[in-house]
């Protein structure tokens, strides 16, 4: 069986999707854990519409379920984990009934949910967004580990847990190490050993802190400790939560730099532009899928203009720094990779991933299969290692929730033929593209009044904008929904909140309060004001 | 509650003949698997390795002995002892015919093979007279079931009907459609799901179709393209492939293709780009590939003109 | 599954109309995705009854009750001649334009109508409808509707709150614009007696027109339900064994050993298994079966429960072809009744074993008599013959073992498992067991249903029908249907029997002996036969749908005094055809597109004086 929760997969990953449905004709189980009936949850066996945010709530009373009805796999528990007695005790107040009333699911529905994954012979969770985007995102996918540790859903095939990526490179940014705390192959920057490992084979001391997320550099430039950015491939004017602010403090820097394949609404506030190559067509290298499958990029095309690749781009900025590292080509820095990060791609030349279809990691060495599972050896015997460990997490609401004020809530997420901001999904005109709308119940339509295409505003603490309603049965009651594919037209990230997860540093994209007024006389100036905005 | 998966158990192999010459396939193959690894030439065009095979054309039909009729090579089944010939007589015959009737009745002229298969086989598709003038668009989707015009005696009947372009990613030109249905089953239950499409009507009015005929954009097509890239016979086509082709400036010979990974979600779908002029004219992705079967999205499939667009503004430092 | 439906909304007298049909329940074992599709057809027929079309509002809410995509639902709607996707009169008449009524007068019929009342309404353009009266109506031509004893036939079908169906035989123009404007009293004539009526070597027509068929007690008052209280005693094994004695053949046109299909049913370790009576006689000169079930359909509903009995099979169908309203009105009757004494549904006669049945009406294709597009109509799929193996005593309905029998077929094992196999086997000839039913019609005294022993010739049956009527003189004998062959006076010595046919290269068929006589053209009967495959091929297979076509073309042309390159080289084309459809089609249809006129070129050498043979 398979939880898809929080993922409109249909829709966001349709070729994993195929997947899924070949499932389904075999008579996979399919439970999908969704505010909104997507077209995901019209192919599940069940639907869980569960409230915005109410994840943890959710998932430990799944918990507390299988462990009274006697569901939990005790021996896998106790060779395996860490902790169990302390979450056990965690769960006292999860139960059925507090659920039901939090999550607003049945709670027959979340025993028979429970039941179906606690008794499958295989099962996985996979999730997206709609449990990474929220100010407790990692809270919520440790509520997700936990049920898996609790059933033995973990380390063996066909079993266990899977984000599903939401750009082609997410997992390969993190696993070459473009995070704070890592070096490529997550290796530690704190460890010593690790930090004097990358000193000597770089020749520069490497600081053993951890750098800043996103949100911690513009805190830091906020605070003027921070006064010029680099900006690669990201266009955070408009991808990040509370666009107002977002504008405000890049504004401030003293210098900014931004190397992206588009001239963005980012790069316009740059001191210097750098055109890029675009990597994926007009360069070579490597990305790592949802299946941490690294697989080859290949140049296709001569990019345009004074665009060039980002290898050349950044060998030049080093030089022009003092280092001059010669004209690297993307197999040579791949391979460097490779040597430091042995354990996972050691094994993952550029001719074997030519020849096999990309490998999936870890893979230390040239006779090395790859791997396509992770965590089997908690199922040693001896178990090898340490233990997995529970995590006691606790069910929070979103920091705002619905109120006389603001007594909807907003949630956003992607669409089938439009993808993030619409920088590239905007380049090819679509017959299924419609432009931005505020999906509604058609009860809530009726009851404020509404008619379906009207224009009304749409108001956070933080902003608001114009945009139609459009009644989709498929809504929950007091919930509305809009997209981020339209930032030029509809500024939707002036309405989010940049309440971000401390551990992870994710935006709550998934939740706001607003509240929503009818445009009483043609708002013609408004409209242009907002239209406008394509050109400003 | 939790099994390991039990190891599979290798496959017992078969022994049989193909022309005369004894063979062994694993069991459970087909003869057309088994012709193909002992190098006989089967022609086939409504067969594909990722679809269920369907086993319409019969052009594939090879003679075993001991079968009343011709059987369909893509999907019979070898058996112990079974004498197969590929090149009798009556295959060739079978075969000829098959390819005269499809030639005679639908436009062949952007399927690949079949004019090589043509003349190896001697087919003569003007013995049935002219091709008839082409009727008013819409004839062909909405004939009644069980019914028809009686055939005039200076022509032959054919598919040939008004091009549909509906929508601004792909054409459907069914004068070319030979019916094979692989469409049908990539946008139904073999990968997409969508069932956009369906086999409408009956006998030589059969058709593909949405419901009632309806356009596209009104249909459940999520434009995939996925039945772009099993139609064998050009009959579906992207925008600027077929554009490309009506003004003549489509020239496979100056096209490279070159294999890289689509840019949109994380799921990692290998895009092979076909470029011509430095300019990317369609995106397919490899039959055997594990992640694709050679399908995409719309994203993957039409979704890279953002790259192109680039173009025409030249960035600059 | 996320289906995406039209804009369109059904009336409430559709809603209504859909919501009854689908109200019957039905202990189907369909899973998956498409676990309420195999109730498609009857909603489809539903929506069509009431309104006489299907507007995209009823057909939008089909999709949505049954889960159906509609691109699939379409697929399945256009499959049937009676489905209509535009709109269309409520009253409709099907004037069969087939041989056996064109042998009697069909052309100038059809002539006459278009004379008085217009175009027919596959060439009418949607909307525009035909008047007469106050009411609208249309007609239309229809193969041949199986009541070739009473030809030219015409089928009436009256949409409504309660739609009529009704056959109508002896049909005149007159009658016809009877019909059409509602007045069916008047356009009715009495259907002829069984010509053997009463006659006491009958066995499977017995009862017919001597028992009431709407009675249960007088069937079982002439021997009713007496097998199955048999069977139910001797137990499944022992029926299989004396079916499997009796040396039984299928009487629907393959001639497999019924014991055998039987046997390899019950062996099957996959359960349920499925019973499926093929009542779609849809072979052109075809109506014994509608002789049963109209005459004696309790007889049909006690064979099917002794069959599903002996091959354990847990619910049955009887897929009726759409155009015998009076069958199936008796065979509805007769299951109702039998449910209501225990002879159907559970612990049926307190045996303990329990079985279920219901009818399936098929909506105007001949190609769903083939037994695996039978299957596919009845899950609610395009009726197209699915590839052969699996074969459906592995893998039938549902994907799940299935006994399909034809009606006489099945009529059959009551006598056999009363009487016992050997004593059935010693009826007839070695290799062709029992009695058989002969379809007569044509240019026969007295046309109609025979039922005669194996080993009677073809000038028995003639002479048991009172002989050849019109000139008198036969020019051609069409044995077996439209998919049999023509056979000339030299024949009519052949032993009527298994053997006997293919000793001649001949074939039974479904039974048909269609005689006609020497004033009788036959490229125009040729010219109907072609057109009949043509429009009947599901269009699957690329030999079938563009063979049928082309081999009507080079007929056409012929016809038209128009050969390419001579009558000989047509006729050659016509071989070639004919033998790559034969070799290479799918399923019966294509294999025997080519048969009747093959033998009439050949045998009859039609064409000698043309090619100076």
């Amino acid at each position: 069986m398979l939880f898809l929760w929080g993922s409109n997969a249909r829709e966001t990953h349709p070729i994993f999707f195929h997947h899924v449905l070949k499932g389904i004709h075999n008579g996979t189980k399919v439970v999908s854990v969704d505010p909104r009936c997507t077209p995901t949850a019209q192919w599940a066996h069940r639907y869980l519409p569960i409230r915005v945010g109410t994840d943890i709530a959710l998932a430990n009373a799944m918990a507390r379920e299988i462990i009274d009805a006697r569901l939990a796999n005790e021996p896998f528990i106790a060779r395996a984990t860490a902790g169990f007695d302390a979450y056990r005790a965690s769960l006292d107040r999860y139960t059925l009934a507090y659920a039901e009333r939090e999550t607003g699911i049945d709670a027959g529905l979340i025993r028979e949910a429970a039941h179906l994954y606690a008794r499958a012979d295989r099962a996985m969770i996979c999730w997206t967004l709609g449990i990474t985007e929220h100010h407790n995102a990692v809270d919520n996918v440790l509520s997700l580990i936990n049920l898996a540790l609790l059933t033995g859903h973990v380390g063996r095939y066909g079993s266990g847990l899977n984000p599903l990526r939401g750009q082609n490179n997410v997992q390969g940014g993190g696993d070459m190490g473009a995070i704070p705390n890592r070096f490529v192959g997550f290796q530690d920057i704190r460890d010593p050993e690790v930090c004097e490992t990358f000193a000597r084979a770089w020749g520069v001391p490497q600081k053993n802190e951890y750098g800043k997320t996103m949100t911690q550099m513009f805190e830091a430039i906020e605070h003027g400790e921070m006064r010029s950015l680099f900006v690669i491939g990201e266009n955070p004017v408009q991808s990040e939560a509370d666009q107002h602010k977002t504008k405000h403090v890049l504004s401030s820097l003293d210098h900014l730099v931004v190397f992206d394949i588009f001239m963005t609404k980012t790069a316009e506030l740059a001191d210097v532009v750098l055109p890029s190559a675009a990597g994926w067509c007009e360069s070579e290298g490597t990305v790592v899928n949802s299946e941490r499958r690294v697989q080859r990029i290949r140049k296709a095309l001569e990019p345009p203009g004074e665009a060039r690749d980002e290898i050349a781009v950044l060998c030049d900025l080093a030089r022009r720094l003092g280092t001059d590292w010669g004209e690297l080509s993307a197999e040579q820095v791949w391979d460097e990779v490779r040597a430091m990060a042995p354990a996972m791609f050691g094994g993952m030349s550029y001719a074997r991933l030519e020849q096999e279809q990309g490998l999936r990691w870890p893979c230390p060495d040239e006779s090395h299969p790859g791997t396509m599972y992770l965590h089997e050896r908690l199922w040693h015997e001896p178990r090898s290692g340490l233990p997995a460990p529970f995590s006691v997490v606790e069910h929070e609401l979103p920091l705002e929730q619905a109120d006389a004020d603001y007594p909807f809530v907003l949630t956003t997420g992607r669409r089938l033929a439009d993808y993030n901001t619409g920088v590239q999904s905007g380049g090819f005109t679509s017959p299924l593209r419609r432009s931005e709308s505020l999906d509604m119940h058609p009860d809530d339509v009726g009851r404020l009044g509404f008619a379906d295409g009207q224009s009304v505003r749409i108001s956070s603490r933080r902003g608001s904008v114009v945009a139609p309603v459009r009644t989709d049965p498929t809504m929950q009651r007091g919930l509305v929904f809009m997209t981020p594919h339209f930032q030029d037209d509809v500024r939707v990230n002036e309405l989010t909140i940049d309440a971000t997860d401390p551990k992870s540093g994710t935006a709550e994209f998934k939740a706001c309060a607003v509240k929503l007024e009818p445009l009483e006389v043609v708002p013609e100036r408004e409209l242009r004001a907002h239209a406008g905005s394509v050109g400003d | 509650m939790i099994s390991i998966l039990p190891p599979k158990a290798p496959p017992r192999t078969v022994e049989f003949e193909i022309d005369g010459i004894p063979v062994r396939a694993p069991e459970g193959s087909t003869i057309l698997d088994a012709c193909r690894a002992n190098a006989k030439q089967v022609p086939t065009l409504c067969f594909l390795d990722t679809l269920h095979p369907v086993n319409v054309c019969r052009v594939c039909v090879v003679e075993v002995e001991g079968s009343r009729v011709l059987v369909p090579s893509c999907s019979r089944k070898v058996e112990p002892g079974m004498k197969v010939r590929t090149d009798s007589e009556r295959v060739r015959h079978s075969r000829k015919m098959v390819l005269e009737f499809l030639d005679s009745s639908v436009d062949l002229s952007t399927t690949p093979d079949v004019a090589d298969w043509k003349a190896a086989y001697g087919c003569d598709s003007e013995r049935y007279g002219p091709p008839a003038p082409l009727a008013p668009a819409g004839t062909r989707d909405h004939a009644h079931a069980g019914h028809h015009d009686a055939p005039d005696p200076d022509y032959r009947a054919t598919v040939a009907q008004p091009v549909k372009v509906d929508n601004s990613l792909y054409v459907r030109a069914y004068e070319k459609c030979i019916l094979c249905y692989k469409c049908v089953e990539a946008c139904g239950t073999d990968f997409q799901n969508s069932f956009a499409i369906g086999v409408a009507g009956r006998g030589f009015a059969a058709r593909i179709s949405t419901e009632f005929a309806v356009a596209l954009p009104e249909s459940a097509c999520v434009y995939c393209g996925n039945c772009i890239a099993v139609c064998p016979t050009g009959a579906l086509m992207a925008k600027p492939e077929w554009d490309k082709r009506a003004d003549g400036t489509w020239d496979e010979s100056r096209q490279t293709q070159t294999d890289t990974i689509c840019p949109y979600c994380g799921v990692g779908c290998t895009l092979t780009l076909h470029v011509q002029d430095n300019e990317i004219l369609k995106a397919t992705s490899p039959f055997d590939q594990t992640v694709t079967r050679g399908n995409l999205c719309i994203k993957g499939r039409f979704g890279w003109q953002y790259v192109q667009n680039r173009r025409q503004a030249e960035p600059t430092a | 599954m996320d289906l995406k439906l039209l804009n369109a909304e059904a009336t409430a007298e559709e809603r209504a109309a859909i919501d009854a049909a689908l109200l019957a329940p039905s202990p189907i074992g369909a899973s998956g995705i498409f676990a309420k599709r195999h109730l498609l057809l009857p909603a489809l027929e539903a929506a069509q009854a009431r309104v006489g079309w299907i507007s995209e509002g009823a057909f939008t809410y089909i999709c949505a009750t049954l889960e159906v995509p509609p691109a699939e639902a379409y697929g399945v709607m256009t499959f049937y001649a009676l489905l209509t996707p535009a709109p269309r009169a409520r009253r409709v008449v099907h004037v069969c334009e087939d041989v056996a009524c064109k042998a009697r007068g069909a052309d100038a019929l059809i002539a006459e109508l278009e004379r008085a009342a217009g175009p027919a309404a596959h060439h009418v353009p949607a909307g525009d409808r035909i008047l007469i009266g106050d009411d609208d109506v249309a007609w239309l031509p229809s193969p041949c509707l199986g009541l070739c004893d009473q030809a030219p036939a015409a089928f009436v079908q009256i949409a409504g709150e309660r739609p009529v169906e009704e056959l109508f035989g002896d049909v005149t123009v007159d009658r016809l614009r009877a019909a059409m404007g509602g007045a069916l009293a008047i356009a009715r004539v009495p259907r002829p007696r069984l010509p053997q009526a009463g006659d006491p070597s009958l066995r499977l027509l017995r009862r017919v027109d001597v028992a009431d068929p709407t009675s249960l007690d007088d069937y079982r008052a002439h021997g009713g339900y007496e097998a199955l209280r048999i069977a139910l005693e001797i137990g499944p094994d022992a029926v299989i064994r004396e079916v499997t004695d009796s040396k039984l053949m299928g009487r629907g046109g393959a001639a497999f050993p019924t014991g055998r299909k039987w046997d390899a049913v019950a062996k099957q370790p996959v359960r349920p298994h499925y019973l499926i009576c093929n009542a779609d006689e849809s072979e052109p000169g075809t109506f014994k079966d509608r002789a049963i079930m109209e005459g004696d359909p309790f007889a049909l509903i006690e064979a099917m429960t002794l069959a599903a009995y002996a091959t354990a099979c847990d619910y049955g169908f009887i897929y009726l072809r759409g155009e015998y309203p009076l069958a199936y009105e008796r065979l509805a009757n007769a299951i109702a009744r039998a449910r209501a004494r225990g002879l159907l549904g559970e612990n049926i006669m307190g045996s303990g074993f329990s079985f279920d049945l219901e009818i399936r009406k098929g909506a105007g294709a001949y190609i769903c008599g083939e037994e695996t597009a039978i299957f596919n109509s009845i899950e609610g799929f395009r009726g197209e013959p699915r590839n052969k193996p699996p074969f459906p005593v592995q893998s039938g309905v549902f994907g799940k073992p299935t006994a399909i029998n034809n009606v006489e077929t099945l009529v059959n094992v009551l006598d056999i498992v009363r009487f016992g196999g050997p004593a059935f086997a010693a009826i007839g000839t070695e290799g062709s067991t029992g009695t058989k039913l002969f379809c007569l019609s044509g240019h026969v005294a007295v046309p109609g249903v025979y039922e005669v022993p194996f080993g009677a010739t073809l000038r028995d049956l003639i002479e048991l029908a009172g002989g050849v009527a019109g000139s008198g003189r036969i020019r051609a004998i069409l044995l077996g249907g439209a998919a049999g062959v023509f056979v000339g006076p030299d024949d009519l010595d052949m032993p009527l029997t298994f053997e006997g046919v293919r000793a001649s290269q001949a074939t039974l068929g479904s039974g048909v002996i269609m005689v006609f006589d020497d004033t009788v053209e036959l490229l125009p009967m040729l010219q109907r036969i072609a057109a009949f495959f043509r429009d009947e091929s599901c269009g699957q297979c690329v030999p079938c749908r563009v063979g049928t076509v082309r081999q009507e073309e080079a007929l056409a042309r012929i016809a038209a005094g128009k050969p390419r390159g001579g009558v000989a080289t047509e006729i050659s084309l016509l071989d070639e055809v004919g033998l790559a459809m034969k070799d290479a089609s799918i399923c019966g249809l294509g294999q025997t597109a080519y048969s009747a006129l093959e033998s009439a070129i050949h045998r009859l050498d039609l064409f000698g004086e043309q090619t100076g043979r």
